[in-house]
């Protein structure tokens, strides 16, 4: 009775973990299977023509690789910056406190919440309109505390003796910090980036009034330009576009590039993260 | 000397990142707070937050009730969670318990990716895949309603469950299921008796933090549940939350109008609700510590 028990209660969490792991699965084999039929070298490579539906989703690609390189300018200085002042200067009293939980409930607010700061702070307050640099900020916003937290981890596993090795040949803590701390975690540093930076690539609700743009003929010229993104044109070819049902192979084949994009982000972030794990335990 | 101003100087660049995060915290909130407020100028607040009515464009009177959205967002949040938790909490005692490890490195990753997939893309096999098959199921004329909204935000709050309830359980000691295994209990008793109760209180912070996710997500919702206004009946109705509201209607508000403000007062009222979220979570996970 026991044991049937238990043999019961072990294998029902193995079909839970199984329909979890299920998830990703079906997401996967749905786009490959009705979205790969639609890439080619002239969808990726081609505008869009006659409202959207024909052609490809070139501006798109290219807003979205713009978009993620204002995020990753904005949030990678910043966020290594704070994680380096909580793991090499901070005393723990009620500020570092203070900084933390901050970091915490930053990571915990909608992302249609940073959409609304966005607009308010960067599109209208600093006159940036709706364009590439007030949407990349307001990633960059959204992403900030994914990377403090991660980049912290990284700076954790750096030795202390290697700070200490550092300062007792005289450097000051900064050059024990560019010698010794940061080299040694920079490839945590750029795992926790580069997953943070996938997140922000796919993400919606905040660059919905902060610069994206449904139809553009022509490139951004400059960061204070509109632009075309993946998740957004996704968005419209699935729910605002006029011929809906025609449009879904479209639909489905800038779903297929979205989501590879992410992944090819997200394996590599997991293969740097394997190699340095590997590297350490040497 | 050079080297000492050098180093005074990077010493406040990294305090002033560190800081940051309490200013940005601060901004959101003082900016919510300086536009949502003036909405109040003429509407009441008990009538803003009980209401049922959100119609701000009507001819006569506009009104801004947003009890309904409430309930909606309420209610897919709930939908999620009876779906998510055992499941999360399932896998994450697998995972921490059972697996072996050359599995659980296989299944980690696995998570960590569905964590990584675009809210718009769920959203978009929702109304591809999910939608057709819950019309046909239960016979509808369309599949997005409430129930779809809280399959996917189930989907999407899974990662967090799983991976913060997995570190609680984890976080065990040895010696509790080392005792419980000399009195003669088998691997699943020790699990449900012993380990699953021992870090009962982090396995609450996973739930409430999925939770918070569930609340937040807005491009799912906005494309899977039909965005319809009237008070939910059931969860085969068509319902719009609060934070389709705001994606829905930002776009086309005129800058500077009641209605413009009032959005900033729903993104405020969701921003308590997160907080409120964050808090209970971390006051749940700090009772109980080894």
């Amino acid at each position: 009775m026991r044991k049937a028990k238990q043999w019961i209660g072990i294998n029902l969490m193995l079909v839970f973990t199984l329909i979890v792991a299920a998830f990703l699965g079906i997401v996967v084999y749905d786009l490959l299977y009705k979205g790969s039929s639609v890439i080619s070298f002239e969808f990726v490579f081609d505008f869009p023509r006659n409202g959207n539906t024909e052609g490809g989703i070139w501006p798109a690609t290219v807003g979205t690789a713009l978009v993620t390189l204002i995020t990753a300018l904005f949030s990678i200085p910043l966020g290594v910056g704070a994680a380096v002042y909580l793991n090499e200067y901070a005393k723990e009293n009620w500020m570092t406190q203070l900084i933390r939980a901050s970091i915490r409930n930053l990571a915990g607010v909608p992302s249609i919440i940073y959409g609304l700061f966005g607009v308010a702070i960067f599109v209208n307050g600093l006159g940036f309109g709706a364009s590439v640099l007030a949407a990349g900020m307001t990633l960059g916003l959204l992403t900030l505390p994914y990377i403090i937290t991660t980049s912290e981890e990284a700076l954790k596993t750096v030795p202390d003796s290697y700070r200490e090795g550092a300062l007792a040949l005289g450097a000051t803590k900064w050059q024990a910090i560019r010698t010794n701390v940061l080299p040694n975690a920079v490839p945590g540093i750029l795992t926790g980036a580069i997953l943070g930076l996938s997140r922000a690539a796919g993400e919606t609700a905040p660059i919905l009034f902060t610069g994206a743009l449904y139809y553009l003929r022509y490139l951004p010229q400059s960061v204070f330009d509109p632009f075309m993104v993946l998740p957004y044109h996704l968005y419209i070819l699935s729910t605002q576009h006029h011929a809906m049902e025609e449009v879904r192979p479209l639909a489905y084949g800038t779903a297929l590039v979205l989501i590879s994009l992410i992944l090819l982000l997200n394996i590599s972030a997991f293969i740097l993260r394997y190699r340095f794990r590997k590297a350490q335990m040497r | 000397m050079n080297r000492n101003r050098t180093d005074r100087l990077f010493s406040y660049l990294f305090l002033g990142a560190g800081m940051l995060s309490v200013l940005i915290l601060l901004g959101i909130f003082l900016m919510l707070l300086i536009n949502g407020i003036r909405t109040f100028a003429e509407i009441n607040p008990l009538e803003f937050l009980f209401g049922s009515t959100w119609n701000p464009s009507a001819y006569e009177k506009a009104s801004y009730g947003i009890g309904s959205m409430l309930v909606s967002t309420l209610m897919v949040t709930l939908g999620a969670m009876i779906i998510a938790v055992p499941l999360g909490i399932g896998s994450a005692a697998y995972l921490s318990e059972i697996a072996p490890a050359r599995v659980r490195e296989i299944l980690k990753p696995i998570l960590e990716m569905l964590a990584g997939i675009p809210s718009v893309v769920i959203g978009f096999l929702g109304i591809v895949l999910l939608g057709p098959a819950i019309a046909s199921t239960f016979g509808l004329n369309n599949g997005l309603n409430a129930l779809n909204g809280s399959i996917l935000l189930a989907v999407m709050a899974l990662p967090t469950i799983v991976s913060v309830a997995e570190d609680a359980i984890r976080a065990v000691p040895n010696s509790f299921k080392e005792a419980s295994y000399a009195l003669g209990a088998n691997r699943w008793i020790t699990l449900t008796r012993v380990t699953l109760p021992a870090s009962f209180s982090g396995i609450i912070a996973a739930m409430v933090l999925g939770m918070g996710r569930a609340i937040g997500e807005t491009m799912t919702v906005l494309m899977v549940t039909g965005n319809n206004l009237s008070m939910p009946n059931s969860y085969f109705d068509s319902i719009r939350t609060l934070t389709a509201t705001i994606a829905i209607e930002l776009g086309e508000v005129a800058y500077g109008t009641t209605h413009y403000f009032s959005l900033f007062a729903v993104g405020a009222v969701l921003f308590t609700i997160s907080l409120l979220v964050n808090i209970v979570a971390e006051w749940v996970a700090s009772k109980f510590r080894y």
